[in-house]
């Protein structure tokens, strides 16, 4: 017993249990996440059939990724398309939940109401709910991409401008949709901000302008961060994206099959990364900048 | 007199712009008008949606109804109820993502736990590979789970949605474990080792003082995760296919089901599918949702507040 305690150092004692806390979680990891990410790895080098005893997989090297690459016509076409959409909608998630939260975190009448209001499509908002929307034109900005003169204004537009335009148009209300979360995370971090701040800046003259660019918008910062990447991870796995939908009829369709969706799968992840990190990158420039 | 117009025009200042005690007319009016812009903005597919449902085949088809409906119909709404097979599927719904979000919020909080109060090697690899878990691709780990799925016969059982969850890689359980983490960062160490002197044990101390303390955390997941279960709807329907239906899997195949149920040939014009009864069927859908929103929108908004979801 006592050569026992002098074996176990507390300081082990305190690793073991924290490892007793987490081992539940490596597990489900390995099992439901690492394990199959390898497998699918495996899938998207091999061409696999389905067989009756099970699956036949035949090594292929990396022809399914240059198969996406080089020779689909459509799925590059997506992924590009997804690239530019969220491009687009991240600023305009941002800037809108920023508005709002600093709206909500004014002192008014009916602030419940307006507060209820906002965050109702977080509760709400899924993907064939957003199909059926779609399907009757409910999402896009009322009445505005119907104008003669926008079609005109949009029929001008170069090609590469023209469909990210469009896609603002008919898609408004759908990017505000994506912005319930990171109200609460703006909002959440705006009431972290001391108020004394702004009354010894009020006293020192500030007005309430210089105020927001000086001491809210540099709080916000981290706020930033987890929001711009909550975005780009939501709009990238939100069923209705074109890309999933590409890939996942592929896994079944008789041209494709489970190896080059598989290789889909990672290219488009892999552009997800990027999109994600250059988004990153950016915003902590940003923030870096404001503290210097 | 001099002094009174200055006094006037001083009241009449702050009553437009504001003052540093209140916040003037000019400004609250703008306030409010923009306000009531956005919120119309929001709620705009909803209204349609609703008023809509309601609209007869009549109504549908004149075009001098748009907002206001002739007469209150509910047909919309019984074909809706019947082509959605609305008791069976809600049950199924709230099936699948009650149960799962209890036992999700709880090993969040659990893991959670682990992470903040304790120091051992590879802390911040698990960490990292928690946030991985949120990045990756849901079609990244799907067809493995599924073929596995398959061989042991759990595809179409709700066990294939209820076994990630109890092992902690339930949907988005990564945004839950962090929220845990957070909120017992926070706990002064000083209880926990007043507790440790009494003799208490470590499991003791999770479930006796570190559980009660993060009673915000618990709701907040608790409420989400629900809410995300119940609108998830890409690998719910790929791993309970042929087996349990929920509400959106039904709205996803509504024309089918619809057809199914008064098939085109037979029934006269005015019982064929409609956008009424498409978006009757859609309100069905989500009304579970509002009626949990309007009951618990306190704690949605103030919890999160409270539970620093930020995460400096």
């Amino acid at each position: 017993m006592k050569n026992d305690r002098n074996l176990i150092t507390p300081r082990l004692r305190e690793a073991l249990h924290g490892y007793a806390f987490i081992a539940l979680w490596v597990v489900g990891f390995s099992l439901f996440t690492l394990f199959p990410l390898l497998e699918t790895f495996r899938y998207s080098l091999h061409r696999v059939t389905v067989t009756v005893e099970g699956i036949r997989l035949d090594f292929v090297q990396w022809a399914n990724y240059t198969r996406a690459l080089f020779t689909d016509p459509n799925f590059i076409e997506l992924v590009i398309g997804y690239a530019v959409e969220t491009l687009v909608s991240v600023p305009i998630v941002l800037i809108f939940s920023m508005i709002i939260a600093l709206f909500l975190n004014q002192d008014f009448k009916l602030k419940g109401l307006f507060r209820t209001i906002f965050f109702l499509p977080v509760v709400i908002t899924s993907g064939p709910v957003i199909r059926e929307l779609t399907a009757q034109g409910a999402t896009s900005a009322p009445g505005i991409a119907n104008l003669p003169a926008v079609a005109e204004f949009i029929a001008q537009l170069p090609r590469t401008l023209r469909n990210p335009v469009e896609y603002l148009l008919t898609s408004f209300i759908l990017i505000l949709w994506f912005s319930g979360v990171q109200i609460l995370i703006y909002l959440s971090s705006l009431q972290k901000v001391d108020k004394s701040i702004y009354e010894a800046a009020a006293i020192d003259g500030a007005s309430a302008w210089e105020a927001y660019w000086k001491i809210t918008l540099p709080s916000l910062s981290t706020a930033n961060l987890v929001n711009a990447v909550y975005t780009v991870v939501t709009l990238s796995h939100f069923s209705e994206n074109k890309v999933i939908q590409y890939i996942y009829n592929q896994t079944y369709a008789v041209q494709g099959g489970i190896g080059y969706a598989s290789a889909m799968a990672f290219l488009y992840f892999a552009v997800m990364v990027i999109l994600l990190g250059g988004v990153y990158l950016f915003l902590a420039q940003q923030a870096n900048k404001e503290r210097n | 007199m001099q002094t009174l117009r200055r006094l006037n025009l001083d009241w009449w200042k702050s009553l437009l712009f504001g003052s540093r005690a209140r916040s003037g007319l000019l400004f609250s009016s703008l306030l409010y008008a923009l306000l009531i812009a956005i919120g119309f903005v929001y709620l705009y597919p909803l209204l349609f949606m609703f008023v809509t449902s309601l609209k007869s085949p009549s109504d549908l088809l004149n075009p001098m109804v748009q907002w206001v409906p002739t007469a209150l119909y509910t047909g919309n709404y019984e074909r809706a109820y019947r082509v959605l097979n609305y008791p069976n599927t809600l049950m199924a719904s709230i099936l699948v993502s009650v149960v799962p979000s209890l036992l999700q919020t709880f090993v969040a909080a659990v893991v959670g736990y682990g992470l903040a109060r304790y120091r051992f090697w590879g802390r911040n690899l698990v960490l990292l590979f928690i946030l991985a878990t949120f990045i990756v691709p849901p079609q990244n780990t799907l067809i493995p789970q599924m073929l596995a799925y398959k061989e042991q016969g759990l595809l179409g059982s709700p066990w294939a949605i209820v076994l990630p969850a109890l092992l902690g890689q339930g949907y988005r359980s990564a945004i839950f474990i962090l929220i845990f983490y957070q909120s017992f960062l926070s706990l002064p160490k000083v209880l926990e080792e007043a507790a440790r002197l009494d003799g208490a044990s470590d499991l003791r101390i999770f479930l006796t003082i570190a559980v009660p303390s993060a009673l915000p955390a618990f709701i907040v997941s608790f409420i989400f995760s629900v809410v995300w279960y119940w609108n998830e709807t890409f690998l719910t329907s790929i791993f309970l296919e042929g087996g349990v239906t929920t509400l959106p899997m039904q709205l996803s195949r509504f024309v089918q089901a619809y057809e199914s149920l008064y098939p085109p040939g037979t029934v006269n014009i005015f019982d064929r599918l409609n956008e009424a009864v498409k978006m009757s069927g859609t309100f069905l859908n989500i009304a579970p949702l509002l009626v949990m929103y309007f009951l618990l929108q306190r704690w949605f908004v103030e919890s999160v507040e409270r539970t620093g979801i930020t995460g400096e």
